[in-house]
């Protein structure tokens, strides 16, 4: 199944190719967790502080779901 | 030397140093300026008439040695735009400036019998009150420049727009940054109107000679200090070349809009399509790919945060400092607006003019609902501001902010809380930002009960933003401590590594101890941030406001917004528990 990731801020790094807030469309494993694609896409879990699937904080053992929206972010705040 | 409070009285042009009052000795910042409006002002009195006052603040660290990120100035008085009673905060020059003067508080009260115009000058010498006639209708960037012009040793400038002037309740308190630009506001609120309304235009501090900030016990300050610091340096999010350091507040941009909620379109979507176009990221890419401007810029002396920048434009001339993610909101995705260049031009105009940026660009938006201009018509809001700018009837309704404008135009979908509009974070996708909205002595203030830390960020816990649950107590929680923070002259943005690493949070209750010999510790933080909520919930009260002032506009009950498709839905009594405190 393939799902659309992001990442934002200090993360960008680690998919350097993608422009600002663009998707990468990635085939990953049935059922694979959001740890798991995270490992597969080489970003270090203790750099992520929030996972998000369609908008909504997961975490690392939830299962994607097909064609989700998924999102690692780092450390962020302001106001 | 004993902190003084300096009070200048408009009416007979005079200023006197007084001997701080026991009452109001153990506070500073804004726990000293919600004090003084408590005591002095007349809740029920029209905030541009002769008894409203304007009392200005700095932090109790404020102005001592190597307070890290300690710079922040309280502005304090009844609000012309909510009614209530508002501290307003702002970094730049004035804080520090004030504090080494030896002063606790300038109380500015009265108003000039002959209806002229003044700039004051404050040094350790006293107070000198100065003709303004020649200042009157020029922006603040002119006003800064000329003050550096006439008076030596780069003073603070303190100051409003033309905005101020015509006493609009959109007008902010300018301060300028440590470049002499006009970028650091106590914008919420209309704060300048208050000023205007005292007929000064401009005040200038000078500290040179002062006596400087008495500590009580350096050594437990030291200590203090260098735990904070230490906790500073040490978290993800304020570290050097971390998210705030390397992509400034508008790192949120992105993440808020992946979480849906970020308003757009006057608070109809919580997602936006250009929303990567105006992030933080965009920012830096901009800085780096023009070679001009700057992240990582202090808006005042001695952060080691440095969330602020410096904005160019396409040629590499400057266009403004900073661009906020609340200014990249309210002037870009909630009008629909993806193009940072213009995001930065009106801010330009914001700065100069003297107007809060979130409520200046929620009020085109509210514009564009009333059909004077269509959502995403960039070059159509420029030339708004241009209208503000000239004063035209039209200019003057702009410059009222959300709720007049909305009455103009005959709307019914009106973001505000008692007045005020909402900043950056929609509260029908993230409930607790919503309590305190409701909630705050201050009208829709996001920066008086961040709950968005827990809710989004994951720092100071982890909560569910879309659930209800323990969000009045959350909410409360963060507004105490809030209200703690603000007295300090510590930059809320403390606030993320000190929740999540405890020495931080002993750190800056001791290094507040240590300047006042108070005996204190982190356990006070929250129910003295109660005693600051106290006061200021009761001026509300006396001036006619009840729990049923504490609830979010009706449409946002009935219009579900997308992506999640959800409603407010956080019960009235929830909404009631989060005062009930005080009178019991």
């Amino acid at each position: 199944m393939e799902v659309d990731v992001r990442v934002f801020a200090t993360l960008r790094r680690y998919m350097p190719e993608q422009g600002i807030g663009e998707a990468l469309r990635l085939d990953v494993q049935d059922g694979a967790t959001l740890g798991r694609i995270c490992d597969q896409l080489g970003i270090p879990r203790q750099e992520i502080k929030i996972v998000m699937q369609n908008g909504l904080q997961v975490d690392f053992d939830t299962p994607a779901e097909p064609d989700a929206r998924i999102a690692y972010i780092p450390a962020v705040g302001g106001g | 030397m004993a902190r003084k409070i300096l009070r200048i009285n408009m009416t007979d042009l005079s200023a006197t140093y007084e001997d701080i009052p026991e009452k109001w000795a153990k506070w500073g910042g804004r726990g000293l300026t919600s004090a003084i409006i408590f005591d002095e002002v007349e809740p029920t009195c029209h905030p541009l008439g002769p008894n409203n006052k304007l009392v200005i603040a700095p932090g109790w660290v404020s102005g001592t040695p190597a307070a890290p990120s300690s710079g922040r100035t309280s502005f304090g008085a009844k609000s012309p735009l909510t009614g209530t009673i508002k501290e307003s905060n702002s970094g730049g020059l004035s804080s520090q400036k004030i504090g080494k003067l030896g002063i606790a508080a300038i109380i500015l009260e009265g108003q000039p019998k002959d209806g002229k115009w003044y700039s004051i000058f404050i040094d350790k010498d006293g107070v000198k009150f100065e003709d303004a006639s020649d200042l009157l209708g020029k922006g603040m960037e002119e006003v800064d420049k000329v003050m550096w012009e006439r008076y030596p040793h780069k003073p603070a400038v303190i100051g409003i727009g033309p905005v101020g002037e015509r006493k609009l309740t959109n007008a902010g308190i300018s301060v300028n940054d440590p470049e002499n630009n006009p970028g650091r506001y106590a914008g919420r609120g209309g704060l300048g109107a208050v000023m205007g309304a005292r007929g000064v235009k401009a005040i200038v501090v000078d500290d040179k000679g002062g006596p400087g900030v008495h500590i009580a016990n350096p050594e437990l300050f030291k200590q203090g200090r260098r735990k904070l610091t230490k906790a500073i340096q040490a978290h993800d999010l304020t570290k050097k070349n971390g998210g705030l350091n390397a992509y400034g507040t508008d790192v949120l941009m992105n993440i808020i809009n992946e979480a849906g909620g970020l308003p757009t379109r006057n608070f109809s979507s919580g997602q936006f399509e250009g929303a990567a176009k105006i992030s933080g990221e965009m920012i830096a890419e901009m800085v780096e790919k023009r070679k001009a401007g700057q992240t990582g810029h202090a808006c005042h002396p001695g952060c080691i945060i440095q969330c602020s920048n410096v904005y160019p434009g396409p040629d590499g001339q400057i266009i403004a400092s900073p661009v906020e993610y609340e200014t990249a909101m309210a002037l870009g995705s909630n009008c629909g607006i993806d193009d940072l260049d213009f995001v930065a031009q009106m801010t330009k105009y914001c700065n100069d003019l003297g107007m809060d940026t979130i409520e200046a660009g929620n009020t085109i938006a509210v514009a564009m609902e009333g059909g004077l201009l269509e959502f995403g018509d960039k070059e159509g809001a420029l030339a708004l501001f241009e209208e503000i700018a000239k004063g035209t009837p039209l200019g003057r309704i702009l410059g009222q902010g959300v709720e007049a404008t909305a009455k103009a135009f005959g709307l019914y979908r009106v973001p505000t809380v008692k007045g005020q509009s909402m900043p950056a974070y929609e509260p029908r996708a993230i409930k607790g930002i919503g309590v305190t909205y409701a909630t705050s002595t201050m009208g829709a203030d996001h920066t008086s009960g961040y709950t968005i830390a827990p809710e989004i960020a994951g720092v100071g816990g982890k909560v569910d933003p879309m659930s209800i649950e323990g969000k009045a107590e959350l909410s409360l929680t963060f507004q105490a401590a809030t209200a703690f923070i603000d007295s300090t002259g510590y930059c809320l943005f403390i606030a993320f590594p000190i929740l999540d690493i405890p020495e931080g949070w002993e750190g800056m209750a001791e290094s507040v101890a240590g300047v006042m010999g108070m005996d204190i510790t982190g356990a006070d933080v929250v129910p003295m941030g109660k005693e600051i909520l106290r006061m200021e919930r009761l001026f509300n009260e006396r001036a006619g406001f009840t729990k049923e002032d504490d609830r979010l506009p009706e449409f946002m009950r009935t219009e579900p917004l997308p992506p999640h498709n959800t409603v407010w839905d956080v019960p009235d009594e929830v909404l009631d528990e989060v005062y009930a405190w005080v009178h019991e």
